[in-house]
């Protein structure tokens, strides 16, 4: 089964800060127990103990009769980040095609499910599920209504689990973050570039390792010995962590990091800032964030998956039973537009390596087995 | 090895800085009598706040100001709930830290367009300026200026619980209000002042996360500094200069999960984020001791009742 991907950096939180608080608390007064307990009930919450769910209907400006809505996880629908981005593509859809979309916004766990069965209450003919914790109500509900076509992005189904009417949608990550480990090395001048990772799992070890392909694609072409050098976090919400990491790799040399940790990311962008080097965003283009310093940004395009699967879904093409993976090639991968840090060849090259990808000649591996065959094969 | 030491000494200094004040905050209302685990929630309160007011003004310093305003604001709730009402104070605490993280979440989607999290701000300077001794080890020690706020603030709480009369009514009226009371100190008013004091140590605290360690708001800013905080003050015991070396021992594990990590022979990251809690208890059986509250923590002062 392929790993869902790259949700661990926005969707993971709640239950992470919830664990992180239970074993930190285990040992002390009851004071702090009863302190935990509230942060749970804080995580669960996630800005407020509002249960209420709000609707964001837009109006049809066609005639299709084709209804597509999405649930968004605990982020809601202005996250600026997934949920946000899929909401755009949706928006997008309607103008072009003129199917109607929706959004349901879950404030809390709980509310997935219920959310789930609301929209297909109110006649959608596909729902997107956003964030690998919907994976559960997703599918429930999918063997529930055979006759509505159900989607969820950034989780991938064992295949006993795929009805007819599922998908499972999941990026290639390793292709845009091969893409930033080639720019990173070539215009690293210390010789040494880092990377910091949330957490050490599959997800993020498709950031790791096509990052690092990257950087030994960038080695053995232009004749460079860039060393990587990884820290990882083991958190996605510890800004304070991940601004000492940053501090850590770039006191070693490093002059590029790449970070893939979520909130906590945000600490390194903020050390790169105060260190002047550079650093590389990562999901969105976070080159807003710090303009002087974001190299580029390792891309995952959410909402042209969207458009495209639920356009083809409406055109009557059958969608469900299987895992659908999107990368480059679908341009559901990239990387950002900005590349005023580097030089304008290093930048065509990159554009050439998207192009490798995209016709296949190029394979970025996601694992450190794929990782090590391709060096070897280099 | 100079750099390494250096390092560790920069984000041990940076990562205890908000738990100072949170810690601080702690220590007053419950020196008082007041348990106070709604630091949490006045720390996301302030974190807000000051990344509001910096991000409309362009000034951080009114924003770390503000940001102890908005935490004190806050905590007046407790203070009503607690003190002039007596309830029960680990209730109101939690319900502090469930509508902190609501209110904060709230505003920030009406001050940046229905996000959850700020544009980039202006931050505080650090002690040198920023860009100081770039590129040299030493610029490791160019620490954020809120560090030395943060020290200054535990030697002013220090003074004035030990070396003031007022300081001696707060440490009276944690141990034996009654007391207290007979000999004509305001027990109610004592309290209540102590618990929006510890509001707006919490709010810097919150501001010292926003407006120096990472320059916005996002939801996570504050992800659990308060409990933390909370544990340095059980950890100091109920001292400012205790709570200050608890905060200081938290932020050092943290730096040595930092530095230990990535090396040459990688530590196994789950293995390493093991380390603070480790270090915590090792520390805490064999150096600390038994730590004891002050005797009427917790027990809303009934006039009469003995």
């Amino acid at each position: 089964m392929e790993p869902p991907r790259g949700q661990g950096l926005v969707h993971g939180h709640a239950k992470e800060r919830i664990s992180i608080k239970k074993t930190r608390f285990a040992s002390l007064a009851s004071v702090a127990a009863a302190g935990a307990l509230a942060l749970a009930l804080a995580g669960c919450g996630s800005g407020g103990s509002s249960t209420t769910t709000s609707d964001g209907s837009a109006s049809a400006n066609g005639s299709s009769s084709y209804q597509v809505s999405m649930v968004t996880d605990m982020g809601g629908v202005n996250d600026q980040s997934f949920n946000q981005l899929t909401w755009e593509g949706l928006q997008e859809l309607e103008k072009e095609t003129g199917i109607k979309v929706g959004y349901t916004e879950s404030k809390q766990e709980s509310d997935y499910a219920t959310n789930v069965d609301k929209a297909v209450d109110q006649g959608s003919n596909l729902v997107w599920g956003i964030g690998f914790a919907m994976d559960s109500a997703i599918q429930t509900a999918a063997k529930q209504n055979p006759d509505v076509n159900f989607a969820i992005i950034d989780n991938a189904y064992d295949e006993s689990d795929l009805t007819d009417n599922l998908t499972g949608v999941t990026f290639r990550t390793q292709e845009p973050s091969f893409v930033v480990g080639y720019i990173a090395a070539m215009t690293s001048e210390t010789g040494k570039v880092g990377f910091v990772g949330g957490m050490q799992n599959d997800i993020i070890g498709t950031f790791e390792w096509g990052y690092r392909a990257g950087v030994a694609y960038a080695n053995k072409k232009a004749g460079k010995n860039v060393e990587v050098t990884t820290q990882y976090l083991e958190t996605f919400t510890d800004a304070a962590k991940g601004k000492a990491a940053g501090q850590k790799l770039y006191s070693d040399g490093c002059d590029v990091v790449f970070q893939a940790a979520g909130n906590a990311g945000n600490g390194v962008i903020e050390t790169a800032q105060d260190a002047g080097k550079y650093v590389i965003g990562v999901d969105k283009d976070q080159y807003s964030q710090a303009p002087d310093n974001i190299l580029s940004s390792a891309l995952k395009r959410v909402d042209k998956a969207v458009i495209e699967i639920s356009k083809q879904a409406s055109e009557g093409e059958d969608i469900g039973g299987k895992n659908v993976e999107l990368g480059m090639s679908d341009d559901a991968a990239g990387i950002s537009e900005h590349h005023e840090h580097m030089s304008d060849e290093v930048y065509q090259a990159a554009q050439d390596l998207i192009e490798q990808i995209k016709d296949g000649t190029l394979t970025p591996p996601s694992t450190e087995d794929a990782y090590n065959t391709f060096v070897a094969g280099l | 090895m100079l750099n390494n030491l250096l390092l560790l000494i920069g984000i041990t200094l940076m990562y205890s800085t908000p738990l100072v004040f949170g810690a601080l905050g702690g220590v007053i209302s419950e020196r008082a009598g007041v348990v106070n685990i709604g630091i949490e929630g006045m720390m996301t309160v302030g974190a807000l706040a000051g990344a509001a007011v910096s991000f409309f003004t362009g000034n951080a310093w009114l924003g770390f100001i503000a940001a102890g305003l908005a935490g004190a604001a806050f905590a007046v709730l407790h203070a009503v709930a607690a003190v002039t009402f007596k309830a029960d104070q680990n209730v109101s605490g939690i319900a502090l830290n469930l509508l902190g993280p609501g209110i904060a979440l709230f505003a920030a989607r009406l001050f940046w367009g229905g996000g959850t999290q700020s544009p980039s701000i202006e931050t505080l300077p650090k002690i040198l300026g920023k860009g100081a001794l770039a590129g040299t080890p030493w610029a490791n020690l160019n620490v954020d200026v809120t560090v030395i706020i943060g020290i200054v603030a535990a030697i002013a709480v220090w003074f004035v619980l030990y070396r003031t009369k007022w300081g001696l009514r707060v440490r009276a009226v944690g141990e034996h209000p009654a007391a207290a009371d007979t000999l004509g100190i305001n027990v109610g008013r004592i309290r209540f002042t102590c618990v929006v004091l510890s509001g707006m140590f919490a709010g810097f605290g919150g501001a010292s996360i926003t407006l120096a360690i990472i320059s916005q708001f996002t939801q996570t800013a504050v992800a659990g500094q308060g409990f933390i905080a909370l544990a340095a003050v059980i950890f100091g015991k109920w001292t400012p200069h205790g709570a200050y070396g608890a905060c200081l021992l938290f932020g050092a594990a943290q730096a040595l999960v930092i530095i230990l990590g990535g090396g040459v022979v990688p530590v196994p990251s789950e293995l390493l984020a093991c380390l603070p809690y480790v270090l915590t208890l090792v520390v805490l059986v064999l150096f600390v001791g038994r730590s004891v509250a002050p005797k009427a923590d917790g027990v809303p002062y009934e006039k009469g009742v003995r």
